[in-house]
């Protein structure tokens, strides 16, 4: 897939490629972890997944069919099948609900539920995510919860309609980290139960392998190293990869890696460097990374990498 | 080792419509020359709050209602607004986590740089030398004195935060946040920076922080706080191999550990309504091991071994 943005305010439109030829593919209850930094086109993909966005080219498949140029109205019915569970809970509920209306809203319009119906599902929808009782929670209004409760709350809404499918985008990154891994368990538990497909999107590679199947990790718009989690995580290949995760205090000391230092930042987006995107602060640059585009390179094991070190 | 900073018994409470939010309950440490000292908390530990107290800069409706702050000796609490003035950027100096607090985006770096050293009396001719001094110390080149914040990548407009701060040689340096909306590795970048120039300047830094990870790896010594209070304190290294206090453990086992391939460790419950807060220990809701005791005896700070305090019925 690929996403073209035009941006620009007074005058002169710049053109971002925030995504640039990126291909994937998630199975049946498989998490995928996609790891990037702010800025690598991380969220602009899974919103392409759920149809959020169109595709400036390329094709979108949910189910083994196609969605990439489905109207609104064919989309609606899809939409309860895909979720997306933000990174701010407090601006994914709308603020004038109570946590009861905005629960069984969903419920009223997609399944005609009646009112007293749907505060029933309510109920037990608020059980199963661990705020109880549910009394304490559906008259209240989001700002009396906290970030980890308002986020369950998220969790609950999003399973109601029974999806298979969910893009969790960073979804604990503005929460406490000694509750971090409630969240990520509840949706480990949701996943287990109805077979779920995940795609995490998140910057914290650390956390992302002890739950995810595969990991893709994103540079200003490409996928530059794709494979099995564990085997990403233990012995990486991408010079990016190892920085990032020479840079996760902990991580370094505890995977035997070489570790990579990058220098510089990250770059324009709207002004990629030529050749390989990386190459302005990669050790290993060769001559040709400052020219030619590096290949996707299939190096067995299901594993894959964009750099020209491995052709 | 000399003393830049001493706090003693700080209370800071916000004074709001629904009621009296108890933001900083009874904080004291010291802080000496060269050192940084990192405050590790969660939300509504106080951690920011504090960090406001230490340039007396509490926004309202919060106020300081009892303690002392003492830089290089002098109360900062009994000083006027216009010595006040004068001393913050000068002794005592602040980083914010998003460098728009700092910098204007409608001047050039130039201008605001020369201009907060004017401010401080220094006269146009050195003013520009110590802001092109401060820049290539901070590893930028003199080209950005000649842009606006918005020309500027995240961590270089961070690095000219960092710059501005130091250029005045102040005793302390309070670091809220200063990394945390960096991707990580200019995290990295600018932890090292900040290191170097504790080194090289010998400045204090107080490092607030909500990664313990982060803390455990950079600073001197460790505070950690919750609801406003002080749980535990130690040396970096000492608190690394004798954690005592429940909260900094289940702090510390909530950190992804790559090699375990398991979840970590989380916390039940939520952060204490502080209008409203438990009798007894601020934490004893949450705590694994909390007894009748805990509900109703705060437990007070207590030295457990040279060095190392801990507020906790069963630290030993």
């Amino acid at each position: 897939m690929v996403m073209d943005f035009e941006i620009g305010l007074f005058g002169r439109k710049r053109r971002i490629r925030a995504v640039d030829n990126v291909s994937l593919g998630i199975g049946r209850g498989e998490i995928y972890g996609l790891v990037g930094e702010s800025g690598s086109g991380k969220s602009t993909i899974g919103r392409i997944t759920l149809r959020l966005y169109k595709p400036t080219s390329g094709k979108v498949f949910f189910d083994g069919r196609d969605i990439t140029n489905l109207s609104e109205n064919r989309l609606r019915e899809l939409r309860r099948k895909m979720q997306l569970i933000p990174q701010d809970p407090y601006s994914a509920i709308n603020p004038a609900q109570t946590i009861g209306e905005a629960l069984a809203e969903p419920l009223i319009v997609h399944e005609k539920m009646s009112r007293l119906e749907a505060l029933e599902k309510a109920y037990k929808a608020l059980e199963e995510v661990g705020l109880v009782p549910p009394d304490e929670f559906i008259k209240r209004r989001p700002y009396e919860l906290s970030g980890g409760q308002l986020q369950r709350v998220v969790i609950a809404r999003a399973m109601l309609l029974g999806p298979s499918y969910v893009v969790a985008d960073e979804p604990t990154s503005n929460l406490d980290a000694s509750i971090r891994a409630s969240i990520i368990k509840l949706l480990l538990d949701f996943k287990n139960r109805y077979n779920l497909s995940m795609l995490f999107i998140t910057h914290d590679i650390a956390l992302i392998s002890l739950i995810a199947n595969r990991i893709g990790v994103l540079y200003l718009g490409q996928l530059v190293e794709e494979g099995p989690a564990e085997k990403v995580v233990s012995s990486p290949l991408h010079p990016y990869t190892k920085a990032l995760l020479t840079a996760t205090p902990l991580a370094s000391e505890e995977l035997e890696i070489e570790k990579i230092y990058l220098k510089g930042e990250i770059g324009d987006p709207s002004n990629p460097p030529k050749g390989c995107r990386l190459h302005p602060r990669c050790p290993f640059a060769l001559e040709k990374c400052r020219s030619l585009e590096p290949p996707t390179i299939n190096v067995g094991g299901n594993r894959f990498v964009k750099c020209w070190l491995y052709s | 080792m000399s003393t830049v900073l001493i706090v003693k018994d700080l209370w800071v409470k916000y004074f709001t419509s629904s009621g009296v939010i108890n933001a900083v309950s009874g904080v004291s440490f010291s802080l000496s020359r060269g050192e940084m000292l990192a405050v590790v908390g969660e939300s509504g530990s106080g951690k920011s709050t504090l960090g406001y107290a230490l340039l007396n800069m509490v926004p309202k409706p919060g106020r300081i209602v009892k303690g002392e702050i003492l830089l290089d000796g002098v109360n900062i609490l009994k000083l006027s607004e216009e010595e006040l003035r004068k001393i913050r950027g000068s002794k005592i100096s602040i980083v914010f986590q998003d460098p728009f607090t700092t910098l204007d985006p409608l001047r050039k770096i130039r201008d605001q740089f020369m201009e907060f050293l004017m401010e401080h009396g220094i006269d146009k001719n050195n003013a520009l030398k110590i802001a092109r001094e401060y820049i290539e110390a901070v590893g930028l080149t003199e080209r950005v004195l000649d842009s606006y914040p918005h020309q500027l990548s995240g961590g270089q407009k961070q690095r000219v935060s960092i710059a501005m701060a130091i250029s005045l040689n102040p005793s302390v340096v309070v670091a809220d946040e200063p990394t945390t909306a960096l991707d990580v590795v200019v995290q990295k970048q600018i932890m090292d920076l900040i290191s170097d120039i504790k080194r090289r300047y010998s400045s204090s830094f107080i490092l607030i922080t909500h990664d313990l990870a982060l803390a455990l790896e950079r600073a001197d010594s460790v505070m950690v706080m919750y609801g406003g209070y002080v749980m535990e304190m130690a040396n970096k290294n000492e608190l690394a191999k004798n954690m005592a206090h429940p909260y900094t453990k289940a702090l510390f086992e909530s950190l992804p550990r790559i090699k375990q391939r398991t979840l970590p460790k989380y916390l039940t419950g939520y952060p204490p309504d502080l209008r409203n807060p438990p009798p007894g220990c601020i934490f004893h809701p949450r705590c694994p091991f909390a007894s009748e005791k805990c509900r109703i005896m705060k437990p007070e700070l207590v030295e457990i071994s040279k060095g190392h305090f801990v507020a906790c019925h069963f630290a030993r």
